[in-house]
């Protein structure tokens, strides 16, 4: 299993649009992967799950990603991430 | 019979159009009992891919007519239907339970709704709103019920309904669609986001428009002020026809002066800025044609977290605000925080007047390591922009030789550690402690420039808490001894050749705008969407005329006997 933190820096936290793109990402992996926020784990294939964490910006979320592809997996979350300026 | 009925103004403009009203289907979910419990997931698995295949379409249309931005939304409505903690609880009630797909449905969404209505923030509530028009589509597949589509709609009309979901929305046509009413919402609700941006007129929240208004009856939309009226009669007509038409004209002003500086009928410049507490807010700067950033309060960095934002971070913020800026004037204020404002990480001891204790400037003064951080981000994010820095609440010149000498303290370490920094940085400060508002001559020979904070400034003068509603008669911009002193700190900077200019509520104000004028205020800075309007009403102005009255102005004895001069004045113009 690998785990990453990141800090949201998106003004809106993980609202619809960037959580769509996470989520739609994941979707498409094999592996497990979950978000982590505030003591609370959810799957980040789960766009409702996600969302009902109301993830602000500034918040401190854990990603982990666990199965036979899971390092392709974070790499995609992570180019995301930095390529939406959802969070660093 | 004629009525008029009111909500909240969601989208701006006034329509006059015949009702339509837009019905929910019937779609009552009764519980039974299956038998055949492969047929049930079968009979759910094909309304979901009917329902997908329907949003796949909307999503097309949406983002070829409206924005591929608009179209996201509905991504977001087919991610729910991908969702497995949606589908996995439903076929698994299916299942377990043996009931009908209807019901599995609608317990497992209503779940769900709960769970967004309950949340402690009014985005994430309206998101409730996207999971009903999500499981609305499925349901009325699984019941075999059509959905009133509205884009088959061919007349003139404005929309009635109980709620538009946002799929409804996008298929308004702006040609025949000329406004819409509905009973529930808010103005960040989906639907009321896109009436903005297709410019219809709406009023949501208006709560009985359902149960009241008729198909075909006339109805006036005034989304300006949040008002309905049905069957008008012949005068009220009139007089909303002549609304509208002064909206629209101003509306095309508006738009022509977005793209054109500010300058008086008498051919003078002036700048008009924005305040702004983000860097997401530039965009929405730059839409109303701002043409600087005049108070960028990054105190909002620091809240909403638990521990201070590092260097990085910060200077990523300031980066990005002056990029987007692309070079215009961008006022960055230094951490505003203490008193009334707290931070979870930072244990302040409570003060008896927060007002008047450790805040602001004070603080950093006393937190240096906090400051000198802020410093350095700002100093690294310089070289994209035109960045210039402002420290609040300074009483003292003292203060101010401190906090420059961090400044310049912090510049000289990163120089020498080969970071390109900029080298036309202003540093000025905020004007709103009376004490500095007098001294402001000997002020103006360090500082580059000044920003008048008139909020916290008439609070001081006249030693009225602006909590406090009691004594909120006292909250007077126009009393004389403001004006007085805005006028003293404008002509000590220009004595200096320096410039001054006001990021408080007044310097949106109408009233506010020709005097300030007059005194040679030389940028005004306050929220993006009152630009337009003062650009156009300073487009009306002559300076030379204004100037003129100032001496007259400040030997007024009240604020009601100012704000009575300037309204005669520029009602003669």
């Amino acid at each position: 299993m690998i785990e990453k933190q990141y800090n949201i820096t998106g003004g809106e936290g993980l609202h619809a649009r960037p959580t769509s793109v996470l989520v739609a990402a994941s979707a498409a992996f094999k592996s497990d992967i979950s978000l982590e926020f505030n003591d609370k784990k959810v799957n980040l294939k789960s766009i409702l799950g996600v969302m009902s964490l109301g993830v602000p910006s500034g918040a401190s979320i854990k990603i982990s990603a666990d199965g036979e592809d899971e390092e392709a997996a974070m790499a995609k979350i992570d180019d995301i991430m930095k390529n939406e300026g959802i969070g660093n | 019979m004629n009525f008029s009925l009111s909500g909240i103004a969601a989208s701006n403009g006034i329509a006059i159009a015949k009702a339509f009203r837009l019905e929910n289907p019937e779609l009552t979910v009764e519980k039974t009992v299956i038998i055949d419990i492969e047929a049930e997931l079968a009979r759910f698995e094909s309304a979901v891919t009917q329902s997908k295949s329907e949003l796949e379409t909307i999503k097309e249309q949406t983002s070829k007519q409206i924005s591929d931005e608009e179209a996201a939304i509905f991504s977001a409505h087919l991610l729910v239907l991908s969702d497995p903690e949606l589908l996995g609880p439903i076929t698994d009630k299916i299942k377990s339970e043996k009931v009908n797909a209807e019901f599995a449905l609608q317990e497992t969404s209503n779940m769900f709704i709960g769970l967004f209505e309950s949340m402690d923030n009014d985005y994430m509530k309206e998101r409730a709103a996207d999971i009903r028009d999500v499981t609305k589509r499925v349901l009325a597949h699984l019941l075999g019920v059509s959905i009133q589509n509205p884009s088959m709609i061919a007349d003139e009309v404005i929309i009635i309904a109980e709620d538009l979901t946002p799929s409804d929305t996008v298929q308004l046509n702006p040609q025949f669609v000329k406004g819409f009413i509905t009973d529930i919402g808010g103005r960040t609700s989906h639907s009321a986001i896109l009436a903005r941006t297709l410019e219809i007129p709406a009023v949501v929240g208006a709560k009985t428009v359902m149960s009241s208004i008729e198909n075909g009856s006339l109805v006036i939309v005034d989304g300006l002020d949040g008002n309905i009226i049905v069957n008008p009669d012949v005068e009220t007509i009139a007089q909303y026809e002549e609304k509208k038409a002064n909206y629209e004209q101003q509306k095309s002003e508006w738009a022509r002066l977005k793209h054109e500086a500010t300058i008086t009928a008498d051919g003078h410049h002036v700048e008009l800025g924005a305040n702004i507490g983000t860097p997401n807010d530039v965009v929405g700067v730059i839409d109303h044609g701002g043409e600087a950033i005049g108070l960028y309060r990054t105190e909002f960095l620091y809240m909403g977290r638990s521990q201070f934002p590092t260097e990085d971070e910060q200077t990523e913020a300031y980066a990005s605000v002056l990029k987007q800026m692309n070079g215009k004037p961008t006022v960055v204020r230094t951490l505003d925080i203490g008193g009334d404002k707290e931070l979870s990480y930072l244990q302040l001891p409570k003060e008896l007047n927060p007002f008047l204790g450790l805040r602001a400037i004070r603080l950093c003064l006393e937190m240096k390591d906090m400051f000198r951080t802020q410093l350095r981000a700002l100093l690294r994010a310089s070289i994209h922009g035109n960045l210039k820095i402002m420290f609040p609440m300074i009483a003292t010149l003292e203060e101010f030789r401190q906090a420059k000498a961090l400044f310049l303290e912090e510049k000289a370490k990163l120089e020498e550690q080969g970071v390109e920094v900029s080298n036309s940085i202003e540093v000025g400060i905020m004007v709103e402690i009376p004490s500095t508002a007098v001294m402001a001559d000997v002020f103006a020979k360090e500082v580059d420039f000044f920003s008048i904070g008139t909020n916290d400034l008439i609070q001081y003068t006249l030693a009225a808490d602006r909590m406090n509603e009691r004594v909120s008669y006292l909250y007077q911009p126009f009393n004389p001894a403001i004006l007085r002193l805005v006028k003293n700190v404008i002509d000590a900077s220009h004595k200096e050749g320096k410039w001054t200019g006001m990021c408080g509520e007044m310097a949106g104000d109408e009233i506010a705008i020709p005097i300030l004028l007059g005194m040679g205020l030389d940028e005004f800075s306050m929220s993006a969407s009152s630009i337009l309007k003062a650009r156009s009403q300073i487009s009306k102005l002559s300076k030379a005329e204004l100037e003129s009255h100032i001496e007259t102005i400040l030997t007024l004895s009240t604020s009601e006997e100012v704000v009575s001069y300037v309204k005669k004045l520029t009602v003669t113009e």
